[in-house]
Parts: structure tokens; sequence; C-alpha cells
């Protein structure tokens, strides 16, 4: 799951430094993703994901790390296929 | 209970709010207003009896020394100073964003010493968010503050800063380090004795000629205990953009509300002089005031909304919250300038005229303003961004 979320970072979170350098708890913010951007990620993540963030979770602090947004799969019970 | 610092006329059921509010309207604000704009210079004597009857420190709790007012309440009272004189209640909104900051996210002794001495002195706040070679883009700064142990230094190009002159303080953005990217913002108390302002640009404006909103070369320096200690993304988005879309739009519906009172004061003035025929322009006045509680239902609703959510930090960083504030803040701009087009319809000529009971001039440029304080254009292409992954109104 870790290495598809990096991967829909490397699309579109457009960050000043590289994605592999960020460790898993590293705030994306502070790490220069905008609000723009942000949306981006959302958006790539319903794609890689095939999934549809429920409201709920449509809020700063639910794509704030790499962590968070693993919390947040976790609990949408997304599949993850195994060499995925 | 607020002390009336202006000879109160004791009205039975006028909230106090309210009454200090008129009484600073009627008796200072509103006498001036004139000359404020003609010389574009800053209303001195309204800010004076606002500090003196507490009102600069209205958002701050009675614990520390302010009158401990709602957002609702102070929202109210600049609905009805914008009717006397838009200019000082803007000065006065401006100011009063930034205390609600300083309230909700200045939490350190010095910070907290400081908001103490906003509401025991009156001291004025302005904000230099906006700077030069980034436009309105107020979530992207080029400025970074720069810290060496214990302090800090920040140069800023700020294109305007509304009664910068004039205030004991300013509250900046700036990156937070020089290696910071730029949407990784703080807010920065920079305290008159530690800021250089260098003039950049005259202020003679088409309205708001009051806030004096000249440009600067701000150059500032203090302890890193200044800093505000909470990323500006988070102050943004709880505090400083939901207070100024909700003090904003009232403020455009006092401007809103004048300009209707003075066209139902030209309809009936009409309907007296000739009580046989319903005036032609009382069916303008119908649809103005139509459209007016419209305006009025907006700007509730936004204060009430953001009343239940404001101390949900996951509530006000929500996407949907986002997208109404933005929404609040097109349709408030948008529809002062509509209600004062209305109203120069119905009082023509007398509403044209520069010096006339119905004059209308002042309200409708000062109204023009509301759409570039923050550009529209951002705002829209900013939700236009938010809808594409929001769910539900
Ligand atoms: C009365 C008044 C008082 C003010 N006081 C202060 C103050 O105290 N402190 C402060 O910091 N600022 C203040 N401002 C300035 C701030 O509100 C302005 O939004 C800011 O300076 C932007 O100025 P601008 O219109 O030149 O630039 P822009 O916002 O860049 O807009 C210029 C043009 O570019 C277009 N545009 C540019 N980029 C985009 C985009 N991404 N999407 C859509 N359209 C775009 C806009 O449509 C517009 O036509 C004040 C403004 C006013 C009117």
């Amino acid at each position: 799951m870790e290495e598809r979320i990096r991967s829909v970072l490397v699309a579109f979170a457009r960050l000043p430094i590289e994605v592999d350098k960020l460790g898993r708890d590293d705030d994306l913010y502070r790490a220069g993703m905008t609000s723009h951007a942000s949306v981006n990620v959302m958006l790539g993540l319903e794609d890689a994901f095939d999934i549809e963030f429920p409201d709920e979770y449509l809020r700063k602090g639910t794509f704030e790390s790499i962590s968070t947004i693993m919390a947040v799969l976790g609990q949408l019970e997304v599949e993850v296929p195994a060499h995925g | 209970m607020v002390e009336v610092a202006i000879h109160g006329r004791h009205d039975a059921g006028v909230p106090d709010h309210l009454k200090l509010a008129t009484d600073i309207g009627s008796e200072v604000a509103g006498p001036a207003a004139a000359e404020v704009d003609e010389q574009s210079r800053f209303p001195v004597e309204a800010i004076d009896a606002m500090r003196s009857a507490g009102l600069l420190g209205a958002l701050i709790p009675t614990e520390m020394g302010g009158l401990g007012w709602t957002l609702g309440q102070v929202a109210e009272a600049t609905t009805t100073l914008a009717r006397y004189c838009s200019s000082a209640a803007m000065v006065q909104a401006m100011h009063q964003i930034q205390v609600a900051c300083l309230v909700r996210h200045g939490d350190s002794p010095e910070l907290r010493a400081f908001t103490e001495r906003v509401a025991r002195e009156g001291l004025l706040l302005a904000s230099a968010t906006t700077e030069a070679g980034i436009g309105g883009n107020v979530r992207m700064s080029s400025c970074a503050v720069e810290r060496d142990l214990d302090s800090f230094q920040l140069r800023k190009q700020a294109p305007v800063i509304s009664y910068g002159e004039y205030s004991d303080a300013i509250l900046a953005t700036a990156r937070r380090t020089p290696e910071s990217p730029a949407s990784d913002q703080v807010l920065v108390l920079c305290r008159r004795e530690n800021v250089t302002l260098k003039p950049t640009s005259e202020w003679d404006a088409m309205g708001f000629r009051g806030t004096c909103s000249l440009g600067f070369e701000l150059l500032a320096h203090g302890d890193a205990a200044d800093i505000l200690p909470v990323a500006y993304g988070d102050i943004s988005s709880q505090t400083m953009l939901p207070v100024s879309h909700i003090l904003w739009s009232s403020l455009w519906f006092g401007i809103a509300s004048e300009a209707s009172d003075r066209a139902r004061k030209f309809v009936q003035a009409a309907a007296r002089r000739n009580p046989d025929i319903t005036p032609p322009n009382a069916l303008r006045l119908a649809e103005l005031t139509t459209v007016l509680q419209e305006f009025q239902d907006v700007v509730f609703a936004a204060r009430a909304r953001y009343a239940a959510i404001q101390d949900s930090p996951d509530q006000t960083t929500a996407i949907g919250f986002a997208i109404a504030m933005n929404s609040l803040k097109v349709s408030a701009s948008t529809l002062v300038v509509d209600v004062v087009q209305r109203a120069l319809l119905i009082c023509g000529m007398a509403g044209y005229a520069n010096r006339s009971p119905f004059t209308l001039g002042r309200l409708l440029r000062d109204a023009y303003g509301a759409q570039l304080m923050v550009n529209n254009d951002r705002i829209n292409a900013n939700n236009a961004q938010l809808l594409l992954v929001h769910r539900k109104m």
C-alpha cells in the first residue's frame, strides 16, 4: 500500500523534495504540498485504490502524512493486490 | 455588560453591542465619513472611540480583559458601523480578524500577554498577508523568517497593508525558514517597536479610502516567541479565512442595508407627496428588498454554520466548510454591488448627486472593493478545485 501511495505522491503532490526521502510520518504540507496539490493527491488515490473518500475524511488531517493516508485507507478496507 | 463610553441612549430592548456600535456610528464615525472619504484619511476619531469603548478588545475573553463578545456580536456591530462609515468599519473588521487569530492560536505566555495588552490598551492590529509577486494567493509566501537562536528577522514586500502606519502591530505571513517551500508558512506578530515601514505606493483609490491601504516594505525583527506556534495553513482554514469572510460579508451587508434605507426613504417621500398612487419605483424597492433579504440570509447562515463548529478543527478544516466560506465571500461581494445599484436606480439623480440625503456614490465605490479583496476569480478557482472531490453540500 505504501508503495502505491508514494507513487501517487510522486505524480501529484508536486513536492520540491524527492518522495523517497520522506518518512512515513513527515508532514506533507510542511514538505510543500499546497491545498491545490492535495486535491490532486486525493483524486490520484481514489483512482489508484478504486475508492471514493467519504465526506468525513475530506479534511486536511487525512492527507497530512503517508501514515495518516495509510490509516484512512485501512479503515476504508482497501484491498491491496498481492503485488500492488 | 458593556459600558457605553459615549453618552448612551438607553433604548429598551437594544442589545448592548448594537447600542455601542450605533452610538459610535451615529455620533463619531458617520459625521466624519464624508471627510474621511474625500481626504482619503484614517478615521482616527472613530477608531479612538472604539478604543475607549473597549471595542478593539471585543473578541478577547473577559478574563483576559476583553469584552468577551461572540463573533456573531462583533459581526452585528460591524454591520451597524458600516452603515455610517464603511472605512472605519473595515479597519475595525480587519483588526478583529487578527485578534481572532491571536485568541485562538496565540497559545503561549508571550502571545497571551500581548493579547491582554490588546484588550487593556486597545492596540490596533493590521495584516500583511499578500505579497508582491505572489498576487492575491495568500497561501504562498516568498519572504521567509530568518531565525537566530531566540530572535527572528523578516523582510516583506507588501503591496497593501491597510492602516499600516496607524497600527500597533502587524501580523505577517512568511515561509517558516529560508529553506521552506512557499506553502509552508507561519504567521508572525511584528510589534510596532520592532517594525520599520517604508511606503512603496500611495493610497488614492476608488473606495474604502479611509483604510489608507498603502504598499510597504516591511522590516521586522523580534523575539522568536512572536512567531505563532501553529502552521499558518491551520490558522487560515480554522480562523482567518472564515472570520474574514464572515466579518467582511457582515460589513458589506451594512453597506447594502444603508443603501436600501436611502431608497426606501426616497420612495416613501414620493408616496407621501401623492398618496393616491403607488410610486412606480416602489416595485423596484420590492425587488431590492428580495435581494437584500437573500443577502441577509446568506450572511446569517454562514455565522451560524461557523458558530456551530468553530471549536472543532476536524470540521473547520473540512473541504465542505472551505467551499461554504468561499461561496459566502463570492455571493456577499456581488450582492452588495447589486443592492447598491438597485438603490441608485430607485433614487435616480438624488442618489447620483454627491450632496444629497440620498447620495449613493461613496457606498457604490466602497461596494466595488468587495470583489477584489481576495479576488473572486481566485476564490472561484479554488472552489473549482475543491469541488473535484467534494461530495454533498
Ligand atoms: C480595501 C482593501 C484593503 C486591503 N487590505 C489588505 C491588507 O490589509 N493586507 C493585505 O495583505 N492585503 C490587503 N488587500 C489586498 C488583497 O485583498 C488583494 O487581494 C491582493 O493585494 C491582490 O491584489 P490584485 O488584485 O492586484 O492581484 P490578484 O489577486 O493577483 O488579481 C489580479 C487579477 O489576476 C487574476 N488572477 C490571478 N491569478 C489568478 C488565479 N490563480 N485564478 C484566478 N484569477 C487569477 C484575477 O482574476 C484578477 O483579475 C486589500 C485590498 C483592498 C481592496
